[in-house]
């Protein structure tokens, strides 16, 4: 009864806010669709490559749709050239050495340089090794037509017995070289898999538990400072009757938000996810769970709504170095044991495994477990807190 | 004998090395209107806190209804209006009525009914729809007295409940509290308007966490040899910085 009478107050307040509603709802929509065309198409940067005195050849393929070539007749210079003309990097060749210099403001456009530049000269040395070959191949054939000369006129000599064996032995040197043709397959995502895609789980859990976080951290906090927890406190009602009609209230608000945040992300983005949307659901409901027990008891710590915000570098943005957007298996030792004790990283974790290996429920049940135990263990945390309103 | 509502035992109480209250003992019976008066700081928010169970003390014991303070269930009889206004502000009066009104565990035509009747005694009846937000100082106030008599508790303990409501009103607040006493109920009040403080039944003096003097105001007057309260006041304040 009285757990029903704090839902509903927490509901109704929460309608009468239509700014934190609106930032709830709508706000995770705008910065993922920000991140979306932030992400979106990295392919249509194009990268000013400089060259002088580079083979020709070599040019030709260094010219993709990527890059864009300026041809110099000096060597010389190349940190002028590049700053004069805006290079992301300068290639000059000296008796078959090539030497590059990178402009490497832009990391991306020094990939794309890398890249171009490996493949060219790999496609350049392919070329060569063919001719090579080939080359070898005219030899070969020739030299065993002389061989057959040779043998011929041996047999005139000697009588008919050996010039089969002597054909099986040149053989084999004019076996064909196989060739290489590679098809590729994704299991999670298309070959035009962005950043953004491949992210897009981890980032759905991030801003359910960001929002959850702040809203029920400072609206704790606010009862506090109004002093109409006090107040609440004064009432025959029972400590964990006033955390759980919170944890109703606003998980309430929680599940809305997920199910919008999800829903748009599957729709308008068109992303497909190999698992279940279902336990998607149930990860981002749980991630919620911990964000709204962790902000109120965070709030225990702050004594203004300014100090509440005080805590998002301290309590938030850790988390998301551990959510998975970088890989936690290549950190050192001792950074993955810290990633452990925040929940964003079983979140994550989870996550991706669900959206990305179509992991089932029951293969992501361990993340699944501890992120409840951090509930549960912040909602205590917070029932005991309470004491320092009321004794009992 | 009537029945003792609030029994205060030699509690004290410290803020680090601030001594906030020092030996108060106090017993209040039922039908009886208590007034704690004292300046600001004296302690009386604190004595008051350590009633309902909402303050350690170091020492000493409180009782309420004959039960050992805190105690979760006794809260349900007291009637608490806090010195700062702890209301819900983007909620209606109606709406703050209700759900104070059901953590009290007053429900359904009976809680409508209490709303009527407490809305009436405080003069809001016409603002109820209103939200808080927009209410003036003394609106807040007289919403929160009302909150305070939502469950018709047997004792009312209120602190500073006049301040920033009008002479008009305050007489017909104090016109309901007399009333309340004559159905039996006890209640503590704090303040420090004087005038105030000739109403009630008894008068406990508190001035830097001292139980400076105690009885009935006439009794008071006589033991300082004079006029008024306010002078008992003063003369009490002297007499212990001369100590």
């Amino acid at each position: 009864m009285r757990i029903r009478a704090i839902v509903h107050r927490v509901l109704r307040e929460m309608l009468r806010d239509k700014r934190t509603l609106a930032l709830m709802f709508l706000a995770p929509l705008f910065i993922l669709t920000l991140m979306f065309f932030l992400f979106e198409d990295s392919s249509t940067s194009v990268a000013k490559i400089g060259v002088s005195h580079v083979n020709t050849n070599l040019v030709k393929t260094l010219k993709t749709k990527h890059t864009e070539i300026a041809t110099f007749k000096q060597t010389s210079g190349a940190t002028a050239k590049i700053r004069n003309h805006r290079l992301a990097a300068f290639i000059s060749q000296k008796n078959g050495k090539l030497t590059v210099t990178y402009a490497n403001s832009q990391p991306g456009d020094t990939t794309i340089v890398k890249q171009t530049l490996q493949g060219a000269v790999t496609k350049l040395k392919v070329q060569r090794l063919v001719a090579a070959t080939k080359a070898q191949k005219q030899a070969l054939t020739q030299q065993s037509r002389q061989l057959k000369a040779l043998v011929a006129q041996q047999a005139a000599a000697q009588g008919q017995s050996t010039p089969t064996t002597a054909k099986k032995k040149a053989a084999p040197s004019v076996a064909k070289a196989p060739s290489y043709a590679v098809t590729s397959h994704y299991l999670y995502g298309s070959s035009s898999s962005t950043f953004f895609d491949t992210f897009l789980p981890v980032l759905l859990g991030f801003f359910v538990f960001f929002f959850v976080f702040l809203i029920s951290g400072i609206s704790l906090l606010n009862e506090r400072t109004t002093g109409t927890l006090t107040r609440l406190l004064a009432t025959p009602v029972r400590r964990g009757e006033i955390i759980t009609g919170y944890l109703i209230g606003y998980g309430i608000f929680a599940v809305i938000q997920t199910l919008i945040t999800v829903t748009f992300a599957l729709t308008v983005f068109n992303i497909h996810m190999l698992g279940s949307v279902w336990v998607i659901l149930l990860i981002n409901f749980l991630l919620a769970m911990v964000a709204l027990s962790m902000g109120i008891f965070i709030s225990t710590f702050a004594n203004s709504e300014f100090q509440m915000v005080q805590f998002i570098p301290i309590v938030i943005v850790p988390q998301v170095f551990f959510s998975g957007i970088i890989s936690v298996t290549a950190m050192p030792d001792w950074l993955q044991w810290i990633a452990h004790i925040f929940p964003l990283y079983y979140g994550g974790e989870a996550l991706m495994n669900v959206a990305t290996r179509g992991d089932s429920l029951g293969a992501v049940s361990g993340d699944l477990w501890l992120l409840l135990l951090f509930a549960v263990a912040f909602t205590a945390l917070n029932v005991v807190g309470l004491k320092r309103y009321r004794r009992v | 004998m009537t029945q003792t509502m609030i029994e205060v035992h030699k509690v004290a109480k410290r803020f680090g090395n601030n001594v906030v209250l020092k030996q108060v003992s106090l017993r209040l019976p039922a039908g009886q209107i208590m007034g704690l008066i004292g300046p600001s700081g004296a302690g009386k928010t604190t004595l008051v806190k350590a009633i309902m169970g909402m303050e350690r003390v170091d020492a000493g014991e409180t009782t309420v209804l004959n039960t050992a303070m805190p105690n979760r269930q006794i809260m349900q009889k007291i009637g608490y209006m806090a010195q700062s206004d702890a209301l819900y502000e983007t909620l209606t009066a109606r709406e703050n009525l209700h759900f104070f009104g059901e953590l009290m565990g007053v429900h359904g035509a009976q809680l409508t009914a209490a709303i009527t009747h407490v809305a009436a005694v405080v003069n809001l009846t016409d603002e109820l729809s209103r939200r808080v937000r927009a209410y003036s100082g003394g609106m807040k106030r007289r919403l929160s007295l009302a909150i305070a008599l939502i469950a018709d508790p047997a004792l009312l303990i209120l602190d500073e409940p006049t301040v920033g409501i009008d002479p008009e009103l305050r007489q017909q607040i104090w016109a309901e509290l007399r009333r309340l006493k004559q159905q039996g109920k006890a209640i503590l009040v704090t303040t420090h308007v004087m005038d105030e403080a000739e109403r009630c039944d008894e008068l406990m003096l508190i001035r830097e966490g001292i139980a400076l003097a105690q009885g009935t105001p006439a009794e008071l007057k006589r033991a300082y040899a004079v006029d008024t309260i306010e002078q008992v006041f003063l003369k009490a304040g002297r007499l212990q910085d001369e100590n």
